[in-house]
């Protein structure tokens, strides 16, 4: 009942011609909203009709706003025979229905048809007036916002985030019906076009439907994707976070979180700098005490359930298995407390830190699992840690922890799956990261026998999910984030994926946070600090004493940039071999020696240089079976991609002097006869983690001279290449941070070890013996031909071009001063493995790897004119369309960034210590999530001046820096600020001329759409005001570089089908594609500049199904894409340039400018 | 391993201002390739012949999709399909329009029809431009012909609306407009000479003074068609050589104020009546279509040549030009003082762009 909607269709301009005679066309417009249908009159002999047509009134159930698009079709009148269409615009009015939302839906949409692609444009208004439905069974849920971004949307808060919501909707395919077989491909295509615009909305409802159940008004991170089965029907899923969110009445003040925030004097001890001297009072001299044991490597993170022949893959992983296995570290420990009342006081606190201070170091959380696994050593554990008199510590992990974990689980456990979507988390949010936990399943489709019922399906994807819940609590961990879902579909085999991170969140911002939760979150974040005390009580007792803020243990620890780091399971009882270490920041947790993720690098988090794009590739020949024999040929294939892609990932990693892995996305694709397994992620150096060791090349025959001499060869090549790329990525690890303070790991081989870990990579090889065993060396046997391929392939990956950086996350690690000129694309490849079956599968690794290098080589090259720039978001999609063909689609964005200033700080990051990281911490005070490019930028600033009482330092080392911002740009003609206003001058000058203009076409231009003048409001730069075409920055980040997002008007998520059957004549294959890319982007563009918007962030294309048959001359292609439309401002506009009387040149400048005022 | 497909699509779309240059000018993809690895691309940015090819190919695909909107420059502008800077937009269009000089000296004042087209080859071969460029340039003309042929109002002004060119650029295109229009014989041997910047000027001259719109800008006719009432009443001029007194007196009044100013005084005494005759017989003429063709050639062959050849410098030209047309101001007897600045003040700053080596 309760909505009315209300259409006007006002003109269209550049129509094609449709009566061939006349060279003109008579349109007019059908307006369809569920059953309901207007018409407005034709427009006769005109390809710029002017309609404006009245208001068309549809009176529906909300439930249909959610579920309907607004279809609007432009038809060429004919008299005498059928009325032609000329196409339609399909528009998700979803947008309008949340009560912040755009009044008003209004502006030039392209006329879409699936055949001829963009026939001319439309202008549309679009109006919803919504009446309170108050009825607690209501089917729909209007007013639930929806964001695609990763992380809390910038001009929100988070009150509560409740957790993961997750639907799907399964339906038949229209192109696989009966009907199919007689009516027109057009037909077909709308038929799909509208279908799936039907079950998208209908699973927003549904997910939204949830979200309110949960007491949340929005999701964030919604993810939604289509499975094209086939034949067995059409499947649309989705997940995502529910969340309550609070707007932030003023989009310029920071992001705080609700409370537990770090107190500012804090700063002013920092810890690792305290000059102290450490006394050790208790434990002996050997704290580290390294303990082998063999528990059966390969199997611990391979294994096959019968069941789903899922596998179970767990990162970090350390080398190939060796003999020696794995190394546990084990502490000598105090006797364990009993257990505390679950209800400790903030009274209390001081007492219990001080008890406390005494506890066993151990930070893991002995989940069932862990428990079972470990039952076999820990006797034997506890005697050695025992003998060496200071009495057992065991698998408790103190009594604090066990508070700290009933208050988590009570906040997790009641959720079937407390998976979050989110990237990015508000600071305080992550506690500890433990890895990578991911589970596949193979199976075989069958068709969807009745589509209300999608029990199939979803019993599938609770059986992953359950995986790898518990997956992370082997972990240690409770929630999972990053999470996401994927699936590859070939034929009748389906293969399903989902990975996350393992982590311990804090359980604070999940609940509502009164009073009392907030206090209790101190005590529950207590012990993850405090369990770091080890033989140091007295020195922690003292800093406590000192200092009572401190006490809020785990804010130092974060405020260090090292906390999520931190190991969340029991040392002793690993889920994995893994070598663990004092984290380098801290001094006082463990910390794994490498972390792999799937999310972006906490913005806390202490980094060292720059990061990098690190891929790893692969393709599998398989037979090509049918049914249960081709399922199983690929679960067995399944475990063995992963290890090879693993092993893949951490052999470049090390490669580049790195130890972490964030953002992590593992695809596997199943073609016919290959599968192809893709690895992306960001890899950087955490100052937290250990350095990571070199790579160690062993030959199998050690007699052979000539052979040596060849392994000694590689062995020189990998080691330049690592120092080489520490230059390049500038990886500095502060090695005399060790001397300054009391190492607290006394031992003085421990401590030998530590520096040779960090001298011999810059050193030469003769550094590198194994005396000390393989703790750090990472040893590549080359035993047979494939080893040596593998290295080499090692060797060949070309460098980045000078000028250039990638990563897959939001924000590159280690570049902060983002210039506004940013370039978002869309490349797509596809290309024929001749004679698959006669290549070695090596040769055809070679060939897929080859093949991605060089679209990476080419994107470089196209984007040169943006150097210095770094490629951020680089997101691969591989599809095997068909026997030979592999598909690789990049959809990435280029962002400049200032040099100058870049070297400026390189070179002041070499004596950047912690201190630095607490200062940046203090900066996320202050700016905090507000955006984090612009939080990186101050922090930038900071690092000349650590000193709060420098200010003027401050301002003056700004004023070094813009000028060269101005140089840059001025040098640069193609430079975003000088075309800005160079734009606006032109776009002037042309309204000029057009308005003296007297034909017909551009009399209708002045008439503009109403939003020009909403666009005027908020002056940006880069709107178009005269002219009639709203500039729509394009990007999948969630963020705009140098610009504040004012609001957020709807999620877009678009999805189009075109074909053809004059391939030829359209350019072939390419002109087709390339077209069509264009198309889409025009699409989304016009719909969010219809909203009021001018960019969308969060940018997605999730699916690019392209199928050819160039014998028959015909294509099909079908695109997905999402995004988040919202309306920034750039600072400039709004800081009318305070401190530098400079015009938009100065950017950057007033960016950090912020930070001076 | 063959790559099938491989597109580059950005939101902003990129161009490659090089790349451009070299589809304007009718470059094949191959041959582009060829000659941006020469331009020593490859060793600047470290890229192989294959990305290069890749990268070509994608602008080429570009520009073909672009050409359609190039064609009509307001939907450029207001099209939604890519997303350009208006600063590129109109670099974008400003070299699509522009031509080639040797290219418009073949075809000025040539009929823009089908069988100019075909000739193109022949001007293709004669100029060493691409037949392809040839061809662009070519529908250029016609199109923009097409388009302000019978519009109301300033031709260069219409010509800046509809296709958004420059000042200068619209000026270009409204000489080629103008002559083509007028069929002016530009091709001859002797007016080999003369570039399509001094034909330009001389437009301008004709455009502003001899048509319709010259005479009252708010006329409802165009501005690519000469006046005829103004060219009907020229052979009134005649009375200048033929009344034999009128002829005498002209000639001593222009040589009484030219006396000592002039290089060549006494050649021009000798050859005044000639000279007048010849500017007097052109303008009489100017009535049949066919002499409005020739009246370059004429021009030249009536009054440069023999100026030439007597060696008359640019000044000496000029001084007699503006005596010869003033004195006739003191000529009681000569009563079309208006038609005769309209037709000298044109005659002479045509003669005076057209006067020299």
């Amino acid at each position: 009942m309760p909505g009315k909607l209300k259409v006007r269709i006002v003109a269209g301009r550049h129509l094609p011609v449709m009566d061939r005679a006349s060279d003109l066309t008579d349109a007019f417009v059908e307006v369809k909203f569920g059953t309901t249908t207007f018409k407005t009159d034709v427009f006769p002999k005109s390809l710029n009709p002017q309609w404006n047509s009245e208001w068309f009134k549809f009176e529906v159930d909300d439930e249909d706003l959610q579920d309907e698009p607004l279809q609007i079709t432009v038809l060429d009148h004919d008299t005498y025979s059928a009325n032609d269409a000329i196409g339609k615009v399909y528009i998700d009015i979803d947008p309008l229905l949340s009560n912040e939302a755009a009044a008003i839906l209004s502006g030039w949409f392209p006329i879409y048809d699936t055949i001829h692609g963009i026939r001319g444009e439309i202008n549309v208004m679009v109006k919803v007036d919504l009446f309170n439905d108050l009825n607690r069974f209501r089917q729909s849920s209007c007013g639930v916002k929806f964001f695609c971004t990763t992380s809390i949307p910038k001009c929100y808060k988070a009150v509560t985030i409740h957790g993961f919501v997750e639907e799907l909707v399964v339906n038949e395919d229209p192109e696989y019906q009966w009907i199919d077989r007689i009516r027109t491909p057009r037909a077909s295509n709308e038929a799909r076009q509208r279908l799936i615009s039907l079950m998208s909305g209908e699973l927003q409802r549904k997910i939204g439907l949830k979200v309110l159940e949960m007491g949340g008004n929005a999701v964030v991170g919604y993810l939604q994707c289509f499975d094209l089965e086939g034949e067995s029907g059409l499947v649309v899923r989705a997940i995502g976070t529910a969340c309550t969110l609070d707007k932030l009445s003023n989009p310029a003040t920071s992001l705080l979180p609700p409370c537990g925030s770090p107190s500012k004097d804090l700063k002013e001890v920092p810890f690792s700098e305290d000059p102290n001297p450490v006394t050790h009072s208790s434990g002996p001299s050997t704290p580290l005490k390294n303990q082998t044991y063999s528990f059966s490597p390969s199997k611990s993170y391979s294994r096959q359930s019968s069941s789903s022949d899922t596998d179970l893959s767990l990162t970090p992983k350390t080398a190939a298995p060796s003999p020696e296995g794995p190394r546990i570290f084990l502490f000598p420990s105090s006797p364990p407390f009993s257990s505390s009342s679950p209800h400790h006081k903030s009274t209390q606190l001081l007492r219990s830190a001080a008890l406390h201070s005494l506890t066993p170091p151990h930070s893991g959380h002995v989940s069932p699992v862990c428990l079972r696994k470990s039952v076999s050593f820990n006797e034997e554990l506890l005697l050695t840690a025992s003998g060496m008199g200071s009495g057992s510590g065991g698998k408790d992990g103190g009594p604090l922890k066990t508070l700290y974990r009933q208050q988590t689980q009570s906040a997790f456990e009641h959720r079937e799956f407390p998976f979050f979507t989110l990237t990015t988390f508000p600071p305080g949010f992550l506690v500890h990261v433990g890895g990578v936990v991911s589970a596949r399943s193979v199976k075989l489709l069958d068709r969807i026998h009745n589509p209300d019922e999608p029990e199939t399906r979803d019993a599938w994807w609770a059986e992953i999910r359950q995986e790898i819940k518990s997956h992370g609590k082997a972990l240690g961990c409770h929630a999972v984030i990053g999470y996401s879902e994927s699936t590859s579909i070939c034929e009748e085999v389906c293969i399903l994926s989902a990975s996350g991170t393992a982590a311990v969140l804090n359980p604070k911002m999940l609940q509502d946070c009164s009073m009392e939760g907030c206090s209790e979150h101190r005590l529950s974040r207590q012990p993850s600090f405090f369990s770091t005390g080890s033989e140091k009580g007295e020195f922690d007792f003292f800093l406590q004493c000192q200092d009572s803020a401190s006490i809020l243990g785990l804010d130092d620890a974060s405020s260090l940039g090292c906390s999520f780091c931190h190991i969340p399971y029991d040392e002793l009882n690993m889920p994995f071999p893994a070598h663990l270490t004092y984290c380098y920041v801290c001094r006082k947790q463990k910390v794994p020696d490498v972390l792999f993720t799937t999310i972006e690098p906490p913005l806390e988090a202490a980094v060292t240089g720059k990061g990098c794009l690190i891929q790893a590739r692969l393709c599998r020949q398989k037979k090509k079976t049918q049914g249960e024999a081709n399922a199983t040929a690929i679960s067995n294939l399944l475990p063995f991609m992963e290890y090879e892609l693993h092993t893949q990932l951490m052999n470049k990693l090390k490669l580049k002097g790195m130890n972490a892995l964030f953002g992590l996305r593992i695809q596997i694709t199943v073609g016919e006869n290959m599968l192809m397994g893709l690895a992306s992620a960001t890899g950087v150096y955490l100052t937290a983690l250990p350095s990571p060791g070199g790579i160690q090349i062993a030959g199998k025959t050690p007699n052979d001279s000539s052979y040596e001499q060849h392994i000694s060869n590689i062995q020189k090549k990998i080691n330049d290449m690592i120092i080489k790329n520490r230059e390049i990525y500038e990886i500095n690890p502060p090695e005399v941070l060790e001397e300054l303070l009391g190492s607290p790991i006394p031992e003085t081989r421990q401590r030998s070890r530590l520096f040779r870990s960090q001298s011999e990579s810059s050193d030469d090889v003769s550094e590198l013996d194994l005396s000390h065993g393989k703790k750090d060396a990472f040893v590549l046997e080359i035993d047979d031909a494939d080893a040596v391929e593998d290295i080499h392939s090692l060797l060949t990956d070309a460098p980045t071009p000078a000028g250039f950086y990638s990563c897959n996350t939001e924000i590159m690690p280690g570049i902060n001063n983002w210039t506004s000129d940013l370039q978002m694309f869309t490349s797509v490849r596809v290309f024929r493995l001749n004679n698959v079956t006669s290549l070695t599968s090596h040769g055809l690794n070679k060939a897929f790897s080859d093949h991605c290098e060089n679209l990476l080589k080419t994107l470089y090259f196209k984007l040169r004119s943006m150097i210095p720039c770094c490629l951020c978001h680089v997101n691969f999609n591989v599809a095997l369309p068909e026997d030979e063909l592999i598909q690789v689609a990049v959809t990435a964005v280029a962002i400049t960034y200032d040099k100058d200033q870049v070297q400026y700080i390189s070179k002041a990051s070499t004596d950047k210590t912690i201190l630095k990281a607490s200062l940046e911490n203090e900066d996320q005070l202050q700016f905090t999530l507000e955006l984090c490019m612009e939080s990186q930028s101050n922090q930038s600033a900071l690092h000349f001046s650590p000193s709060k009482t420098a200010g003027i330092t401050e301002s003056g080392s700004l004023q070094q820096v813009t000028p060269a911002a101005q140089r840059a740009t001025s040098v640069d003609y193609s430079s975003f600020a000088d075309r800005c206003s160079s734009w606006i001058e032109f776009i002037k000058q042309k309204a000029q001329t057009i308005r003296r203009g007297s034909i017909k076409t551009i009399a209708s231009l002045d008439k503009a759409s109403p939003l020009a003048e909403a666009h005027t409001r908020h002056r940006s730069p880069i709107s178009c005001t005269t002219s009639t075409v709203t500039v729509v920055e394009m990007t999948p980040l969630s963020f705009i570089p140098g610009a504040k997002i004012a609001k957020y008007l709807g999620i877009i998520n678009m999805f189009f089908i075109r074909e053809t059957t004059s391939l030829r004549e359209e350019g072939g294959v390419s002109g087709f594609l390339h077209a069509f890319i264009a198309e889409v982007f025009a699409m989304v563009r016009a719909h969010v500049a219809a909203l009021g918007g001018n960019a969308v962030v969060s940018y997605i294309m999730k699916q690019c199904v392209f199928m050819e048959n160039p014998n028959k001359n015909q294509a099909q292609c079908l695109i997905n894409v999402s995004g988040d439309a919202v309306n920034f401002f750039r600072d400039a506009d709004v800081e009318s340039a305070p401190s530098q009387p400079q015009t938009s040149g100065s950017q950057t400048g007033n960016g950090s400018g912020d930070l001076v005022t | 391993m063959a790559l099938e497909l491989d597109v580059f699509v950005g939101n902003t779309t990129l161009i490659d201002k090089d790349v451009y240059k070299l589809w304007l000018d009718g470059y094949s993809v191959s041959d582009a390739v060829t000659y941006r690895i020469q331009s020593g691309i490859l060793e600047q940015t470290d890229a192989t012949p294959d990305v290069l090819e890749s990268d070509t190919m994608d602008h080429y695909r570009t520009f073909q999709m672009l050409e359609r909107l190039l064609h009509s420059p307001p939907k450029l502008i207001n099209q939604l399909l890519f997303q350009i800077p208006p600063p590129m937009q109109s670099m974008l269009i400003e070299k699509y329009y522009t031509f080639d000089e040797p290219f418009v000296r073949e075809v000025l004042g040539k009929k823009l029809s089908k069988g100019t087209k075909k000739d193109l080859d022949d001007v293709s071969a004669k100029t060493a431009i691409t037949l392809k460029s040839c061809r662009r340039q070519f529908d250029n003309f016609k199109r923009v012909f097409k388009v302000v042929e019978e519009m109301k109002g300033p031709l260069v002004e219409n010509i800046q609306q509809n296709f958004l060119l420059s000042d200068r650029l619209a000026g270009d295109y409204a000489a080629v407009v103008f002559f083509a229009n007028n069929r002016f014989e530009t091709g001859k041997k002797k007016l080999q000479y003369l570039t399509f910047e001094d034909f330009a000027c001389c437009a301008e001259q004709l455009i502003s003074n001899w048509t319709l719109g010259a005479v009252d800008c708010m006329v409802d006719d165009m501005d690519v068609d000469l006046d005829r009432e103004f060219l009907q009443d020229l052979k009134d001029l005649k009375v200048l050589i033929t009344d034999k007194d009128l002829l005498d007196q002209h000639k001593s009044l222009v040589c009484t104020a030219l006396r000592g100013k002039v290089s060549v005084f006494t050649e021009m005494e000798a050859n005044f009546k000639n000279l007048s005759r010849a500017l007097i017989n052109i303008a009489a003429k100017l009535i049949h279509t066919k002499d409005v063709r020739d009246l370059f050639i004429d021009l030249v062959e009536k009054f440069i040549e023999p100026c030439k050849s007597e060696r008359w410098n640019y000044n000496d030209v000029s001084l007699f030009l503006t005596h010869y047309t003033n004195s006739a101001r003191a000529l009681d007897a000569f009563k079309h003082q208006s038609l005769w600045e309209r037709y000298m003040g044109t005659i002479k700053s045509c003669i005076m762009t057209m006067y020299h080596e």
